[in-house]
């Protein structure tokens, strides 16, 4: 993030930043695709299907639970409502990022929440706070994402195995070191090492405790409990 | 519609519902409390945080020392290199056996 030129406001720099800022994401998340349409076809899913759940979901590990789901003898709203805590993290990440779509239109807000995945969070927070978040950036990053999800998806599909070990490689780790050094790029927010620390902790002991993904909401909830506490009032607070 | 087919769109609507649902919600307040805002600008960092922390441990020793390397070089460099040199760090550990 340290690479940023002059403010940039045209569409195009728009554009070419969010490729930029999605190319890391990307391969991270090719091995995670194919072996969901891998999965999924294994457990009976056709490749319309398959693809049907990746477009109108697109939300990876709450898709795997409902794979996962469907396979047992379970009540079809009891999916639904696994489905619903697993991606429930997403009302935060809508509620705060919609404190930064001004530039949106009506349509582009709801297309744009269809495509809240996490890095997609992440990187518009960071694109908010430092150039203002404009939708030719949401959406090249946004496209880049859903189109490769998709396109990993069907390569899963056909080539199952093509991909043995991915850990092998480090794709175990890709996501976390992004998310990681995403969340080091708020370190001049309020609070920043508190939270991190705090919510850290709580989280993994809710890991091991209830499991997941209750780390994410409760954890992620004691940090925001935590700046809550500590915040202030002050006179201009629309300002970050 | 077979069954398969229902459960995927109600998975999706039940989806989407969580990712307007938290704007939805501020709309309906106008002004918020100082509180609720703070809360909101910790988002990013607490509920990532929480995303990332236990895997930080999952994958032993080289899994928290790549966490590590990429944390501080975050605290000066770009992001892509940080992710590369947390990520070179993780092989090498791990083709050292760690």
């Amino acid at each position: 993030m340290a690479d940023i030129a002059a403010p940039q406001s045209s569409i195009q720099g728009d554009i070419r930043a969010g490729l930029r800022d999605v190319s890391p994401v990307l391969g991270a998340i090719v091995p995670f695709a194919a072996v969901f349409g891998t999965v999924a076809t294994e457990k009976g899913l056709s490749m319309a299907e398959v693809l049907l759940a990746s477009a109108t979901i697109y939300a990876g590990a709450s898709q795997f639970v409902m794979i996962e789901l469907m396979g047992q003898e379970v009540p079809i709203w009891s999916i639904v409502l696994a489905v619903f805590a697993v991606n429930f993290r997403h009302v935060l990440y809508s509620a705060s990022i919609g404190r930064h779509m001004g530039a949106f239109g009506t349509g582009q807000k709801i297309l744009a929440f269809h495509m809240l995945v996490d890095p997609q969070f992440a990187a518009s927070e960071a694109r908010a706070q430092k150039q203002g978040l404009r939708p030719a950036y949401y959406f090249a990053y946004a496209f880049a994402l859903y189109f490769v999800w998709l396109g990993a998806n069907t390569l899963g599909i056909f080539f199952g195995a093509l991909i043995e070990n991915p850990d092998a490689w480090g794709f175990d780790f890709l996501l976390p070191l992004y998310f990681l050094g995403l969340v080091m790029g708020f370190k001049g927010r309020s609070q920043f090492w508190l939270i991190l620390i705090v919510s850290a902790a709580a989280a993994i002991v809710v890991h091991r405790t209830l499991g997941s993904p209750w780390h994410i909401t409760l954890g992620g909830g004691v940090g925001m409990l935590v700046a809550a506490v500590l915040s202030k009032p002050k006179e201009d607070q629309d300002h970050e | 519609m077979n069954e398969t087919i229902v459960i995927i769109l109600l998975c999706a609507m039940a989806t989407y519902l969580t990712r307007a649902g938290g704007h939805l919600i501020m709309l309906q307040f106008g002004k918020v409390h100082h509180r609720v805002e703070a809360a909101l600008s910790a988002v990013p960092v607490a509920i990532l945080t929480a995303l990332v922390a236990p895997s930080a441990f999952s994958g032993g020793l080289p899994g928290v020392v790549a966490m590590l390397v990429t944390g501080l070089i975050c605290l000066r460099g770009s992001l892509l290199i940080a992710v590369a040199a947390g990520v070179a760090t993780l092989l090498a550990l791990r083709a050292m056996g760690m």
